[in-house]
């Protein structure tokens, strides 16, 4: 699973959890892939990332070196390509092998295992 | 191979499993026919030329689908509830932004709000349709898939679904739950008098005013598709259009008379080979 799709991710649709948002992700193995820059895409995403929940899983991981700090807004035109190429590193090269997504607010552990998180919830869990 | 149709079998997390995960994704005749299925939805998506899309594909299963989107440059984001489906879609690592997620549709879409720029799903939201253990209501988890699909697709975008429909009540079950959760649309049938090539698109999009596309039929060959068609849009038409007028006295004047006088119930002259006939000018 990518940092990209973790910031995009909620566990809104459990029972009684009203925004679910952020997922807390804890990584026990991941690998970095081969993919090359997308400007047009960060472009249009940047719009929609959650810059600072980005910012600090990336920290977490001891990823968050060049990249710009989350107080003030990110677009993607004023940054340099050093920080574009650490930008996709992080967004979609990071590839999560294994670990876990907890729901911030129930608790509720999705574990991840082949870089496939496991979403799947019982009829009586969901709202 | 059986005529019936899988999901009258079981659960597809279940009917989907390693060996028919490995056959349906081998199968060059599904491969192909996906292929295809796959490209019409994303021309029904109607993107912007020069974006690169976010998208979502609903049962993206071993990934047929979502290679096409790859080749349409775009980055997507594949659900599915088959494990052994989604192992053989993360073996293969040839698209690097692809991203997984093992998640059962009826339970609803685990993302934030204006997510995507599209969804596409082939031949999966049928499954839905069915219940496949006692606490499962195919009307509410329609309700509920459609209700947070909505949620997590960006304004003025859309969701195109391949589906087999095997009833007509099935089809109007899908569209009214997802016109019921906001989306406006409906179905885009392609080439309808065929049996076999006959292909239903549910084509649902979020907001804003939209024209649903034009299926494609037999007669509209390739050929015209990558042009608009601009005769007749400048004509006007005065007058009534339609019927033309039928000369008085000629043969289906005579016959639209006597089949008006026959209805009336009158008593009139049956139909003959002399009806109309001109008499000859010397007898």
């Amino acid at each position: 699973m990518k940092l990209l799709t973790h910031n995009f991710l909620s566990s809104r649709f459990l029972k009684d959890v009203s925004t679910g948002y952020p997922l807390k992700l804890s990584i026990e193995e991941k690998r970095i892939l081969d993919s090359a820059l997308d400007v047009n895409f960060l472009k249009n995403v940047m719009v929609k990332i959650d810059y600072e929940v980005l910012y600090n899983v990336a920290e977490s991981i001891g990823e968050s070196e060049l990249l710009p700090p989350p107080d003030a807004p990110v677009t993607v035109d004023t940054l340099n390509d050093e920080q574009l190429n650490k930008l996709h590193r992080v967004l979609v090269c990071l590839d999560v092998i294994v670990g876990t997504l907890e729901c911030p607010e129930s608790g509720r552990v999705f574990p991840i295992r082949d870089g496939i998180p496991n979403l799947l919830v019982n009829e009586d869990e969901i709202a | 191979m059986s005529n019936q149709r899988p999901e009258h079998t079981g659960p597809p997390e279940l009917y989907y499993n390693e060996t028919e995960s490995s056959k349906y994704a081998s199968n060059s005749h599904i491969v192909k026919i996906q292929t295809d299925m796959a490209e019409r939805a994303i021309e029904l998506l109607a993107l912007p030329e020069d974006k690169v899309g976010y998208l979502l594909d609903l049962g993206c299963g071993s990934g047929i689908s979502g290679d096409v989107i790859t080749a349409h440059g775009h980055v997507w984001v594949g659900l599915d509830v088959s494990l052994p489906m989604l192992q053989i879609n993360k073996e293969d690592d040839e698209d690097p932004t692809k991203d997984l997620i093992l998640r059962d549709m009826g339970s609803g879409m685990p993302f934030r709000a204006g997510t995507f720029d599209g969804a596409i799903s082939i031949s999966a939201i049928q499954w839905l349709c069915h219940a496949n253990s006692s606490d499962q209501n195919p009307r509410k988890r329609l309700h509920r898939f459609f209700q947070s699909l909505y949620a997590c697709m960006g304004r003025g975008t859309r969701a195109v679904f391949q589906f087999y429909p095997e009833n007509e009540q099935q089809s109007d079950l899908i569209m009214s739950q997802a016109m019921r959760a906001g989306f406006n649309g409906g179905l885009v049938v392609d080439f309808p008098t065929s049996t076999k090539a006959k292909k239903v698109y549910l084509v649902l999009m979020t907001g804003g005013v939209q024209q649903l596309p034009k299926a494609l039929t037999e007669e509209s060959e390739a050929a015209e598709r990558g042009q608009v068609q601009n005769i007749g849009r400048r004509v006007f038409q005065t007058g009534k259009k339609g019927k033309e007028r039928i000369v008085k006295g000629s043969k289906a004047w005579i016959d639209a008379k006597r089949e008006r006088a026959q209805k009336q119930g009158r008593d009139v002259r049956e139909e003959s080979k002399y009806s109309g006939r001109k008499r000859k000018t010397k007898w």
